[in-house]
């Protein structure tokens, strides 16, 4: 099976200069790109990483010592071509911030509590279906300098590969009904409402477990599919 | 039971200021690398390079939050990836590697010269390595070419083709005067030496 990456399907990613977004101005190449014809080295891409993945790097509440503080969550979903294959063993990586909204990081100095008991770093590789799964805590939302009374929506980075260079994804994961997605030019910065919709997971009651976790869905689509039309099943 | 066929893609977000110590810890946070800026393995054959530079904005201020991504081909120009099906020695190098920026927005690749690429044509390409940029800041990351100065094949690269003259030096590393291996390739993504990136 050959793979093609059409130039359009790049159409639903945010402007690079979306001036809402205060650190995107000096940030953005002001002269155009220019189109290239992709060759093996765009269509190729690693199929490894995954080997670093330990047996526990998917639940970030068992990192630690102690259990760390929050409401536990379980994101799962799958990784997924345009055309709905799962992209199989691909190395899903994914961060973010504690409950309180803060993160590990040095430089975050939100004045909001670190939990010694959480790092909010996670890696796991998705199965042959594609799919992936992690147990973590529910970030917080956090305030940001880019305008006045700015907060992040809470959200989960995440980074995936699929199957080339051309394919490589870093998003965040949101929350579904945040109030706060209509003031985040981040959020926005993605200006088709059902491109907006494919970051919000969806709240997944049949896969929460009783008495312990509220789960999440978050499907990951990736650029990729075959070069000639699928076949009607 | 096949899943639907998606509506589209999932649109990029930036990778934010906080990615440190989750992608790129290297030893400042407590967690494993998935990836590191050493490619180089034990029984590597070809020219081992080490690849450097800063990461500019459009003020000409370094980036110390940058992460940077490359992927390459082996010394025999061959990928370390099953889609890659021509029929070339299987090396044990594997061709991907990560770096964030340092505080003085500084980056670097330990390496080897990659071989020859056929380009969509089938033609040859002249060396070269992917290189994937993030940042905070960066919606979306940009792609480009790392080409090096020392090569005849660069005349005829049909991807060096599509730059105006003028802006190709952005896209060649050059030779760092008495260091033997290493190459310099700065990163500017605004201004008067903005890089040329490709839309791909």
């Amino acid at each position: 099976m050959t793979l093609i990456y059409p130039i359009a399907s790049n159409s639903v990613h945010p402007a690079r200069l979306s001036p809402a977004y205060r650190s995107a101005i000096k940030r953005a190449p002001t002269k155009p790109l220019i189109p290239m014809r992709h060759t093996l080295s765009e269509l190729t891409g690693p199929v490894y990483g995954h080997e670093t993945v330990r047996a526990h790097d998917n639940d970030l509440t068992i990192q630690a010592k102690g259990e760390p503080l929050g409401e536990r969550i379980i994101v799962h979903g799958h990784v997924l071509d345009e055309d709905g294959r799962g992209v199989p063993n691909t190395l899903v990586e994914l961060w973010q911030a504690n409950a309180c909204g803060r993160y590990i990081h040095v430089v975050d100095q939100h004045p909001a509590p670190l939990d010694p008991n959480f790092t909010g770093a996670g890696r796991t590789q998705s199965d042959a279906k594609g799919y992936y799964k992690f147990i973590t805590i529910k970030p917080g939302a956090y305030p940001w300098g880019n305008h006045h009374n700015a907060w992040r929506p809470a959200h989960i980075h995440f980074s995936v590969f699929g199957h080339s260079f051309v394919s490589r994804l870093v998003t965040q994961m949101y929350f579904p009904g945040d109030p706060l997605f209509p003031f985040d030019p981040i959020f926005n910065s993605v200006t088709d409402a059902k491109a907006r919709a494919r970051m919000i997971s969806s709240f997944d009651l049949d896969n929460t477990k009783p008495e312990w976790a509220l789960c999440y869905r978050f499907d990951i689509v990736l650029r990729g599919r075959n070069a000639t039309p699928m076949e009607t099943k | 039971m096949p899943n639907p066929r998606p509506d589209g893609i999932t649109p990029s977000q930036t990778v934010g200021p906080y990615f440190k110590y989750g992608l790129t810890p290297n030893g400042e946070y407590e967690w494993n690398d998935a990836f590191t800026n050493n490619l180089l393995t034990g029984d590597v054959s070809g020219e081992r390079i080490r690849v450097e530079g800063k990461v500019y904005d459009g003020d000409g201020a370094v980036i110390p939050d940058c992460m940077l991504e490359i992927w390459q081909a082996d010394a025999q120009g061959r990928f370390s990836d099953p889609q890659d099906a021509r029929a070339l020695p299987n090396s044990s190098f594997k061709g991907f590697g990560r770096c964030g920026t340092d505080k003085n927005g500084a980056y670097a690749f330990d390496t080897i010269k990659p071989g020859v690429v056929p380009d969509a044509d089938g033609k040859p390409q002249a060396p070269h390595i992917g290189l994937a940029v993030f940042a905070r800041g960066m919606l979306l990351h940009l792609y480009t070419r790392i080409y090096f100065e020392d090569e005849a094949g660069n005349a005829a690269d049909s991807t060096l083709a599509l730059v105006p003259a003028d802006r190709r030096p952005t896209l060649i590393a050059r030779r760092k005067a008495g260091t033997g291996n290493a190459y310099t390739f700065d990163v500017h993504l605004q201004g008067n030496n903005e890089t040329v990136f490709f839309d791909v």
